[in-house]
């Protein structure tokens, strides 16, 4: 690879991207925050004064050219700025999970060795004072919310607005120290180290340098036609790659600007206020709100009812082409026209959507009919492959070419090769430099060559060149009779029906295939609701016998969809049981992004899994569970084993 | 006994002041029925200050008497030294107490934002015509309000529902927004009656860090009644325990724990 230490145009950090968009896009906003009930804005040239104080203040308090410095909150302008100002001063910002526990606070904050942290709010404050012993390396702490903060001890603790103030108070002093360090950033310094949220073992910290997020963010901003005027909806963890290449790299590439909601939970509320063109969510966000809609047209009167139903299977039927541009009939058009004014246009109005230019969704898989839903309103919602070794993208869907079973085709500058295993590999510019402190696992991830192994298995579909995801690699397994076993592919089917919330499919090695299930409780409160069952509990909802039932028929559905793929047709769920709580990354059952952790499950439930494969008809069983302040309880419940109807491949129309 | 102008410092370090209210010898009667029977005690700037008993020991009533709600028969209330008149209630508001209730008593069919902003009235000082005109000072004062009224909403993390109606809210909110409608009004001595009543564990840690924040950030003093002897013991720097209208006991939490006629009248006393 030909290596230069210097971009094109000499913009080869992130601190001179700021500088340039301070000037060129002086007037401009940059970020956005809604506080008070009222958005609040920054301009570039605003928010280049802003980051330059916070460096200013920074070093004054002694912060080192290759320091860590932590970034713990919720999506914040000034959390953004922390970030480019510690860049500004030779330091690596590293942005950590907000609801990370005080534990794996701990570990992330030892691992990087972190001198400064810069956080939120109290609760961060409470949860870093709580560790601070075993981080022998950690030295001041910086707030923004000095809410409950006023008497504790501010020997090591600062206001970020007091730092602010220090900073431009010594700015004739420090400047030219800011500005050597700025002078010394290249090419190949490094950006951010970004922790890997651990779908196995302890997090990994990647390191990626300049090169690998301006190169990332110009040729993905390019792909997109992303614009200086698009807007962004900053709502996603901070920590996660996706976020930083959306609200920072993209952001300084392009100019454009980010808006950060209230709160979390005031998130659509401030989407719609916004509206943004360029939008990211995970499939389950668009789930969610499609599951709402549902829920809330079934309260409609009848004539929005039909009216809705009616125009929403013409869209169904021309929607996508439309948007693909693909050629409709007359009459078609202008019923789609009309459907636009009556109910597509107040729809997409009200989920916050009606400016979207661009949309993605990535992660995990997204059900068919929730992806042709939103696309057939004329959303251009795309699907795209990324992890955070790549500096997220390898693939993604050029506009007119968007499906949802594959995930596109890779991405200007990335390489891509199957292995022989199935496993995926790519090479690109976004490749990362390494796993901190981790020279053994960046050996086994990444090759001499620069090819990474992604550890999903798939394969890229020979007329079209895009990429399909199977699973990840090291789950896909055998079967007692040999036959393929992945266990992804039957849950995403699974998770599909708004019933289910989450799928964990078990039969490496065995003879024949189960499940554990969660109902989706929103969905399925709902529904209960609707026809008068009374239940008390989650566990009770979970074990009525009519939720099962109900489970039992999506099971059997999947089991018919599951048969028609040869390969696959050996993963049919014969036995299922619907668990009593819903699993969750407190207790270490998912990740912080929300991915099965299934060696864990396995453990924990040992007891479950025996009852499915050994015959009986019921389990009683004791779950510990976490609360979110970090108590323990328990849970006992008595869970019922349910049989589901397989079809074999060559009677499948006799089965039915 | 401390005097009524020295204050004390209590266990986590924060200095409470003199006196703001006293209640001296105070009684009160319906009809045949006596509700409080000759109770004193006092509150000091700046303190959580709880008043806690079995269920129709008299809180409710003692609340409402310190609220200038109910007039007692025998006894007086002083307020920073002033023996207190009768009043009516908007200029029990403008002395600066304001309270919330033990049943809620919010406008059911307004936003949130208009429940709380109608806990600015006191300070509004516009006549009706200029509120008609609008433009010009109605319009700064709105502005003004709006603006304390925001930071509240802002305080006690209630920006996600600042459109919905009340009547859709779940109780644990309702009472937040009640909160949040007595401390637009900038109260310097705050009443709750019973802030903690039915809610779950998680709503009542929340409340009692959103009471003592607020005792924190904006010095003001609280009176709360409550039954819940947990939450109280945690929050309050002195407690009074009253049973059948009478006061068995006044003190910091701890004293209060080792008295043998609170113990008594919570757990019940062994008859032979």
């Amino acid at each position: 690879m030909g290596t230069t230490p210097v971009s094109a145009g000499g913009l080869s950090s992130i601190p001179a991207l700021l500088s340039r968009n301070s000037k060129e896009f002086a007037n401009s906003p940059a970020y956005r925050e809604k506080e008070f009930g009222i958005w609040q804005g920054w301009t570039w040239a605003e928010t280049q004064t802003e980051i330059e104080a916070l460096a200013l203040g920074l070093i004054d308090l002694g912060l080192n050219e290759g320091d860590f410095v932590a970034v713990i909150g919720r999506n914040r302008p000034r959390l953004y700025w922390s970030m480019m100002a510690a860049q500004m001063c030779g330091a690596i910002p590293v942005p950590l999970y907000q609801d990370a526990s005080a534990e794996e606070m701990a570990y992330t904050l030892g691992h990087c060795g972190a001198r400064f942290v810069i956080v939120g709010d109290q609760e961060q404050v409470d949860k870093v004072i709580e560790v601070q012993a075993d981080l022998p390396l950690f030295e001041q702490m910086i707030y923004l919310d000095p809410r409950g903060l006023r008497k504790y001890d501010h020997s090591k603790l600062h206001q970020y607005s007091h730092v602010q103030d220090a900073g431009r108070s010594k700015a004739d002093a420090l400047r030219p120290e800011v500005e050597r360090r700025i002078a010394k950033l290249d090419y190949d310094s490094i950006c951010v180290m970004l922790y890997t949220s651990g779908t196995t073992g302890k997090p990994k910290g990647v390191v990626l340098s300049n090169r690998n997020v301006i190169e990332t963010s110009k040729s993905s901003s390019e792909f997109d036609d992303l614009r200086q005027s698009d807007d962004i909806l900053a709502y996603l963890p901070m920590a996660w790659v996706g976020d930083f290449i959306f609200s920072v790299g993209q952001a300084v590439w392009t100019g454009f600007c980010t808006n950060c909601p209230e709160n979390a939970e005031t998130m659509h509320v401030d989407l719609r206020e916004i509206g943004p063109t360029y939008y990211f969510a995970p499939p389950r966000v668009f789930e969610t709100q499609l599951t709402n809609v549902m829920i809330r047209m079934e309260d409609a009167g009848k004539l929005k009812q039909r009216m809705f139903h009616y125009f929403m299977e013409h869209a169904r039927k021309v929607g996508a082409g439309i948007l693909d541009g693909k050629s409709t009939g007359l009459v078609d058009r202008a019923k789609y026209a009309l459907g636009e004014l009556m109910v597509y246009g107040p729809l997409k109005n009200t989920l916050g959507f009606s400016r979207v230019r661009v949309g993605y969704t990535a992660g995990e898989a997204i059900g068919p009919e929730i992806f042709d839903f939103y696309r057939s309103l004329g959303i251009n919602l795309k699907q795209l492959y990324g992890q955070t070794e790549a500096t997220v993208f390898i693939t993604a869907q050029p506009d007119g070419e968007v499906r949802s079973d594959t995930v596109g085709v890779q991405c200007p500058g990335v390489e891509l090769k199957i292995a022989d295993n199935g496993e995926v590999f790519y090479r690109s510019p976004g490749v990362f430099v390494e796993y901190y402190k981790n020279a053994e696992s960046t050996a086994d991830t990444k090759d001499v060559e620069g090819w990474v192994a992604t550890g999903d298995a798939g394969f890229i579909e020979p007329d079209t060149g895009h990429l399909r995801i199977i699973d990840r690699a090291k789950d896909v397994g055998k079967m007692a009779d040999g036959s393929l076993f992945a266990p992804k592919y039957v849950e995403n089917k699974l998770k599909f029906f708004p019933n289910i919330l989450e799928a964990v499919v078990f039969g490496n090695g065995r003879t024949e295939c189960a499940a554990f299930i969660n109902i989706d409780l929103t969905a399925v409160g709902n529904w209960a609701e609707r026809n008068n069952i009374g239940y008390a509990s989650y566990q009770e909802l979970a074990q009525h016998p009519q939720v099962l039932a109900t489970i039992k028929a999506h099971v059997e559905d999947v089991n018919r969809s599951v048969a028609e793929d040869e390969m696959l047709s050996g993963c049919q769920v014969h036995r299922f049981v619907v668990l009593h709580k819903e699993l969750d990354a407190d207790d270490g059952e998912l990740t912080r992004t929300r991915k099965v952790r299934r060696r864990i499950i396995e453990e924990k439930y040992a007891d479950i899994i025996t009852a499915l494969y050994d015959g009986s008809s019921d389990v009683s069983t004791t779950t510990e569970v976490t609360y979110e302040d970090g108590r323990k309880g328990s849970i006992s419940a008595t869970l019922k084993m349910c049989d589901a109807a397989v079809s074999s491949v060559s009677s499948r129309m006799a089965a039915e | 006994m401390l005097d009524q102008t020295e204050g004390y410092m209590t266990a986590d370090g924060r200095q409470i002041g003199p006196v703001v209210m006293e209640m001296k010898n105070i009684t009160l009667r319906f009809g045949g029925v006596e509700a409080i029977r000759d109770i004193s005690f006092d509150i000091r700037e700046g303190e959580i200050r709880a008043i806690i008993g079995p269920n129709g020991a008299g809180k409710s009533s003692m609340l409402n008497v310190i609220s200038g709600f109910y007039v007692p028969q025998e006894g007086q209330v002083f307020y920073k030294g002033q023996p207190r008149p009768q009043m009516k209630p908007f200029e029990v508001a403008r002395q600066g107490i304001a309270r919330t209730f033990q049943n809620i008593a919010l406008f059911e069919g307004m936003s949130v934002l208009d429940n709380v902003m109608t806990g600015r009235l006191t300070h509004m000082k516009t006549g009706l015509f200029t509120q008609a005109l609008w433009r010009g000072k109605a319009e700064a004062e709105e502005t003004k309000n709006r603006e304390v009224a925001e930071k509240i909403i802002d305080f006690l993390e209630i920006q996600a529902i600042r459109k919905t109606p009340v009547a859709r809210l779940p109780y644990g909110l309702k009472k937040r927004v009640e909160l949040a409608r007595a401390l637009v009004a900038e109260p310097s001595l705050l009443l709750l009656d019973e802030p903690m009543a039915g809610m779950n564990v998680e709503e009542k840690e929340d409340m009692s860090r959103f009471i003592l924040d607020v005792n924190d950030e904006f010095g003001t003093t609280i009176a709360l009644i409550e039954h819940d002897m947990g939450v109280v013991m945690d929050l309050s720097d002195r407690v009074v325990v009253m049973d059948y209208g009478k006061k068995i006991g006044d003190g910091t939490p701890d004293e209060v724990r080792g008295n043998q006629a609170v113990i008594d009248a919570y757990l019940g006393v062994a008859h032979d």
